[in-house]
């Protein structure tokens, strides 16, 4: 059976221009626990302000850094260092794609 | 439904060892990885590979794959036997993020039905005995015209929520969502959707749906990040003599003046034309030089006077050759 209806969603903002995010905003939005976060500050993937885990706040390219972190740590078995070093690399595999796009090349 | 060849998905034999299947999954879920690769079909790929690892992993899953028998190929019209369920117990948990509708159907004909506990949200336990949760947040992929980041544009979008009743029955929900594209978005970032997500356990609050952004391909604009690029063709008298002419931007036309002596390639920047927002982009326009096609005496005559008149000319100085 479907039910189907039509919502009207107005609350809409864009991630990456989040600065103000929890630690269990975090752990919610990639769907895993504390400790695999903390591991990933640890391995510097994220850098959060603040102190202490209460007050520590990430932002939104933090959040889509931890996502893919993650994924790849539960998905291909790396560890948070090979997780770290691969983020690095399709980051910067990602700036090359971003430069050839300006230069007109289709990547 | 269509059959499904696991072994085929994953490159493996019949007969392959667990250890073969791990190494085998390791492999190809590096190669379609949907945050690793860019390959438009990744993410199936990945869900496919993903599907046949769950069940050949698991001996229970496998033993009752295999049951089915060696002869049935990828593809072909398929109906699990009337006694399918007999003898198993499944304990399947999610692949991926809220994973309870990314199976084929044949897998949830196959391990879904009186497969207990195998949904998304019935493996959490019921939303009684006070238990309060976050529903979880889910994700998705949606691709916008350039225009819709300069203005913000109304979209609307069609969700399948997978749901389990209390009797534990799958169904597929459709839920359909309105909202209005925050203007001065950029391709690789996300939209978070307040409460479009999972549904919460208790009086828990709903998850957040994240709508990763892409750009459709436009036939003229390029975009880095915020900048915004148009290839201008200009005419040789318009690049040499300089010039003040129209110009088509996402937002509008301007004026744009072209300073004399200007070459091909030549980058104009139009600040703050780019993809708005607090540090809005820059447009820039790449002059390319088209030339009149010489197809008439008088057009002939033309070329034969800027031959005689620009003698000393070596169009290929820079490769170290003569004229």
């Amino acid at each position: 059976m479907s039910v189907n209806y039509t919502h009207s969603v107005t609350d809409v903002l864009i991630l990456e221009e989040q600065q103000d995010l929890t630690l269990d905003i975090l752990c919610r939005a990639c769907s895993t626990e504390v400790e695999q976060l903390l591991e990933l500050v640890d391995e510097g993937v994220i850098v959060p302000t603040g102190d202490a885990p209460e007050v520590w706040r990430f932002t939104g390219v933090h959040l889509r850094r931890a996502r893919i972190a993650v994924h790849l740590q539960r998905d291909l078995g790396v560890n948070p260092a090979g997780a770290a070093l691969a983020l690095q690399l399709m980051e910067e595999r990602e700036e090359l794609r971003a430069r050839l796009r300006a230069l007109g090349v289709s990547v | 439904m269509e059959f499904k060849d696991y072994y085929t998905v994953m490159g493996l034999a019949r007969g392959a060892t667990a250890d073969d299947i791990k190494k085998a999954y390791r492999k190809l879920a590096r190669k379609y990885h949907p945050d690793v690769s860019k390959e438009a079909s990744a993410d199936a790929l990945f869900k496919e590979l993903g599907e046949a690892y769950e069940v050949l992993k698991d001996p229970e899953k496998r033993a009752a794959y295999d049951r089915l028998g060696a002869n049935w190929k990828a593809g072909q019209d398929f109906q699990p036997p009337p006694d399918w369920n007999a003898g198993f117990e499944g304990h399947g948990r999610g692949f991926g993020d809220g994973a309870g509708g990314d199976h084929s159907d044949f897998f949830e004909a196959l391990f879904r039905r009186g497969f207990a506990g195998a949904g998304p949200t019935a493996g959490r336990g019921p939303a009684s005995g006070g238990v309060h949760a976050h529903g979880e947040d889910r994700h998705a992929r949606i691709q916008i015209d350039l225009e819709d980041a300069y203005f913000g544009g109304q979209r609307s979008l069609s969700l399948q929520i997978p749901q389990i009743d209390a009797q534990g029955r799958m169904s597929v929900r459709d839920h359909k969502i309105e909202f209005v594209i925050p203007k001065g978005v950029r391709a690789g970032q996300h939209i978070r959707l307040a409460g479009q997500g999972g549904e919460p356990i208790g009086q828990g609050q709903a998850g957040d749906l994240y709508l990763e952004v892409t750009f459709r391909p436009h036939a003229h604009y390029r975009v880095d990040q915020r900048d915004v690029y148009l290839d201008l063709p200009v005419a040789p008298w318009e690049a040499a003599l300089g010039a003040q002419i129209e110009v088509p931007t996402p937002a509008g036309s301007v004026e744009l003046t072209i300073p004399p002596g200007s070459g091909a390639g030549r980058k104009l920047r139009v600040k703050g034309r780019g993809i708005p927002g607090k540090t809005p982009g820059d447009f820039y326009f790449v002059l390319q030089i088209v030339l009149p096609a010489a197809d008439s005496d008088a057009a002939r005559a033309v070329y034969t006077a800027m031959r005689s008149q620009f003698t000393s000319f070596n169009p290929r100085s820079k490769l170290g050759v003569p004229a």
